[in-house]
């Protein structure tokens, strides 16, 4: 039997596990050939595109623990606003400006948080964990409010200067280089988490996710390989809030709270959650109709995303992802026939 | 015969309801030993007490010779001690072979490897495919466990377990719930285990225990009513008053 | 010294009075949550119904503020029952993730409808004469509102403990906390209880929306706001509890009015400490039902 081929019955090839196949699909190229197209064809939307880049990056950290490992998170905008303050504390307030730099720190701030906070939330389960994960994003958001000397307060903290990256390029004011900074990193980042997946120890988290009694009855260590991966996780979403303090150069106050993380929730699983590439569909779409629409109607957004939240949990649960596997299973089955 | 695993007066008690009383029980080296009891008797909490799962209110749990006591479920997985579970408790999205390739990965030490994939460990993979093969599963490695009819996940269960290849084995109603044409398989596969794992066996099949343990003990009420060979337990009267209307001659 | 002793005893009273009305509102969470096992992160929008339900009847009705709290309590309830039969139950099944979305989703659908409704400022309260002003106990004065919120929200409590204990309905409530499965084999009609528990616990939650609507500001982004607080009353007190939400809401209406008093350049900083370490001591809440 060689590895490789689909699981029977349920449509999706799947590279996790240790049946499957692991090697690139060639539809796996199509993001980044319409990341760097976007960058020649539409160069009056860079920032914009930034931001979209940014938040699949966030996403994509999202996605690791609740996707995969299955740990249900209401205050991940917690690493999201340590990274973003992080980097922009140590260049509006120190003067370090390297961009590379300050991703590295982000990195670590975020890091730390997420293993102290992890080792301590993981050990619980259910409400008090959700409880928890909501208490602590509150914390950091009446930290972040009420330091106003360090953190600007609620108007926020500009004079984040950023210098170029390898003293090169230049965050110009067209949003280039930030455009393709952000697609620099989350190619690296994305390439990184897919392995991971892919790995044994991403097999693991799926195994914990669907049966954490289970893994323990065959002796995984489950504790420590959450905090690993609740680690991993808080870094990366560090590092998209960094990117998003080097894209605006300000930092506001609303990288912190429930909207953030409530909102990068919707997005995931508008996607599809656990499926690695819903994090690049649900930002993206998310994104683009909040740009296009929510400043002609904003009541009517947020009733449209809860209406939409609300239908695809009845009806949709696999998200956007989701109902595209499900028309390719179709037409595959009426191909047959 | 070395004794692999043993509890000193194990208790456990809810509140007021008492569902074990200084239970003292040897399993020893390569010997099939059979628990059996009526419903409510306290067998599958005592087996959840061997593996860790719950805590003992008093008492010791030996594997091997050690105190396990305090140990968790992962630790004493580590030394040896396997288990199944009575409700089918495998990966259900997941393939077979990933349900038994993820013990066999743990026993091995690589399940946490970040790097290469999981299907570049080929060993890992054949190895949990020879495990399947032992229960004739070669051909359903690839479907979704859940796609598999009860009897062959139960089976399943059991490869997973082996996969970690234990010392001793604990296995908790193997064929329950499995229609009777289906259960002559798990029996096979029972008979066909390795010699030298020590095997803890709960089952109310009396047809199954009958052939397959050396060593039964009965379990009533939390208490070890009384122990022995088969002959034995069969002929012991205080037995067939508890089993009223089961009787197997 | 004399200073000092007044304005405890200011912060106690004021806190009392808000303890009450988060525990009102947030008993109803604790015992669906309970019962049902249902993430309802939704329940704040009831109280903002009750909230919003009571300032129109008054403002563009005319109503009495009596008949408007009736009039909140009777609405909530009613409508609650309708989204539990048509929405929620099928929703029993599945998994946290989805619950907790679900309930997201009716957040903001129900803060979109707010503000299209009411538009975004806060709702002004019309008190009725008789709560305006100064009531005078043991020879101090205190605000007529707040004397009625703790009066009026415990006569509530002590009914609400009443019927838990000695009716029926309680008698089944409390059971079908305990086991649900086991309640359903002895006969008990689980569907009935829930939509009926589901109403009472919503409606007690637009009572207290009503009846707090000047401490706890009604506008459309009342849910969110106050989540973390309703959540963290019934995380503290005890999934499925009566008592532990009680305690957990005074010991929270009191924290955050001291702390709000006294340092103000903290905010709510110390009740979210509070939190975590209370959560993580006892994960399962100070009485915890279900763990």
């Amino acid at each position: 039997m060689a590895p490789g081929r689909a699981l029977r019955g349920t449509g999706v090839k799947s590279p996790v596990g240790y049946a499957a196949d692991a090697r690139l699909r060639w539809t796996e190229g199509l993001p980044w050939l319409a990341a760097v197209a976007a960058f020649f064809l539409l160069p009056d939307h860079l920032s914009f595109g930034a931001r979209v880049l940014t938040y699949i990056l966030f996403a994509l950290s999202l996605d690791l623990i609740l996707g995969y490992a299955g740990i249900l998170t209401l205050g991940h905008s917690a690493f999201f606003g340590v990274g973003a303050y992080a980097a922009g504390i140590l260049a509006a307030k120190l003067g370090l400006t390297d961009p590379v730099l300050l991703l590295a720190v982000a990195a670590g701030a975020a890091g730390v948080l997420g293993i102290a906070t992890g080792a301590v939330i993981l050990r619980t389960r259910g409400l008090a964990q959700l409880m928890l994960t909501l208490a602590i994003a509150a914390v950091c958001f009446e930290i972040a409010n009420k330091a106003t000397p360090l953190t600007g307060g609620a108007d926020g903290l500009s004079g984040v200067r950023i210098t170029p990256i390898f003293g090169l390029f230049r965050f110009d004011l067209f949003g280039r280089t930030a455009y393709l900074w952000c697609l620099l990193l989350l190619f690296g980042v994305w390439w990184l988490v897919r392995r991971l997946i892919c790995s044994p120890f991403g097999a693991t988290l799926t195994g914990i996710r669907e049966n954490p009694d289970r893994m323990h009855a065959i002796g995984a260590p489950v504790y420590r390989r959450l905090v690993m991966v609740y680690t991993l996780s808080a870094m990366i979403a560090g590092v998209a809030g960094a990117l998003l303090t080097q894209t605006n150069q300000f930092v506001g106050l609303n990288v912190l709270g429930f909207e953030p993380s409530g909102e990068l929730m919707v997005m995931l699983i508008l996607g599809g959650v656990g499926r690695l590439y819903g994090a690049f569909v649900g930002p993206l779409i998310y994104l683009t109709a909040q740009d296009v629409l929510a400043k002609q109607f904003p009541e009517y957004w947020y009733l449209g995303i809860g209406l939409m939240l609300v239908l695809v949990v009845l009806f949709a649960r696999g998200g956007l992802l989701g109902i595209a596997d499900g028309l390719v299973a179709r037409v595959r089955r009426r191909a047959w026939a | 015969m070395g004794v692999t695993l043993e509890t000193r007066g194990l208790c456990k008690s809810f509140g007021a309801l008492t569902v074990a009383d200084h239970i003292d029980f040897r399993l020893e080296a390569g010997v099939r030993h059979a628990l059996i009891g009526p419903n409510g008797a306290g067998k599958t909490t005592f087996v959840n007490m061997l593996t860790g799962r719950i805590a003992p209110s008093s008492g010791q749990v030996l594997l091997g010779g050690e105190d396990v006591t305090r140990l968790s479920q992962a630790a004493r997985v580590r030394r040896g001690l396997g288990r199944t579970f009575q409700i089918n408790t495998l990966f259900r999205g997941m393939s077979v072979l990933d349900n038994v390739a993820l013990g066999v990965a743990e026993h091995r030490g690589v399940a946490g490897r970040p790097w290469w994939p999981a299907s570049a460990y080929a060993d890992v993979r054949r190895e949990a495919m020879a495990l399947l093969a032992t229960f004739g599963l070669e051909e359903d490695a690839q479907p979704r466990v859940v796609d598999l009819p009860y009897g062959k996940q139960r089976l399943v269960e059991i490869a997973v377990a082996l996969g970690l290849e234990p010392k001793v084995l604990l296995l908790d109603e193997p064929a329950s719930g499995v229609p009777s044409l289906e259960s002559e398989r798990i029996l096979l596969a029972l008979e066909r285990l390795p010699r030298d794992i020590a095997i803890l066996i709960i089952e109310h099949d009396m047809d199954l225990v009958f052939r397959f343990a050396q060593r039964i003990t009965v379990l009533v009420q939390g208490e070890v009513l009384c122990e022995g060979t088969p002959a034995e337990i069969a002929a012991d009267p205080r037995v067939r008053q508890v089993y009223l209307g089961e009787r197997r001659g | 010294m004399e200073a000092a002793a007044s304005s405890l005893v200011s912060i106690a009273f004021h806190g009392v009075a808000y303890g009450m009305i988060l525990y009102v509102i947030s008993v109803g969470l604790s015992v669906t949550m309970g019962l049902m096992g249902f993430t309802n992160l939704a329940h704040g929008v009831f109280a903002m119904a009750g909230g919003y339900i009571l300032t129109s009847s008054i403002s563009r009705f005319g109503l009495g503020f009596p008949l408007a709290l009736g009039f909140a309590f009777v609405l909530v309830a009613t409508a609650s029952v309708v989204l539990e039969r048509c929405l929620y139950s099928r929703l029993y099944a599945a998994s946290e993730l989805e619950q907790v979305l679900f309930t997201i989703g009716l957040i903001f659908m129900a803060v979109a409808i707010a503000q299209l409704i009411f538009g975004t400022l806060q709702q002004p309260v019309l008190l009725p004469d008789a709560l305006r002003g100064q009531f005078r106990l043991l020879g101090r004065e205190f605000p007529a509102y707040r004397v009625f919120l703790i009066v009026g929200s415990g006569a509530i409590v002590a009914a609400l403990w009443f019927g838990v204990e000695r009716t029926r309905w309680g008698a089944m409530v409390r059971a079908a906390v305990d086991n649900r499965v086991m309640a359903q084999s002895i006969g008990i009609n689980t569907k009935r209880l829930f939509a009926l528990t589901f109403a009472l616990g919503s409606g007690l939650a637009g009572l207290g929306g009503a009846l707090g609507a000047e401490i706890i500001a009604v506008q459309p982004t009342y849910p969110f706001e106050h989540l973390v607080y309703f959540l963290t009353v019934v995380a503290i007190g005890g999934l499925g509890s009566l008592r532990g939400p009680f305690v957990a809401a005074l010991f929270i209406g009191v924290t955050d009015t001291a702390c709000k008093y006294w340092l103000p350049q903290f905010g709510a900083f110390f009740i979210y400490i509070a939190t975590i370490a209370i959560l993580l001591w006892r994960p399962a809440g100070l009485f915890g039902v279900r763990a």
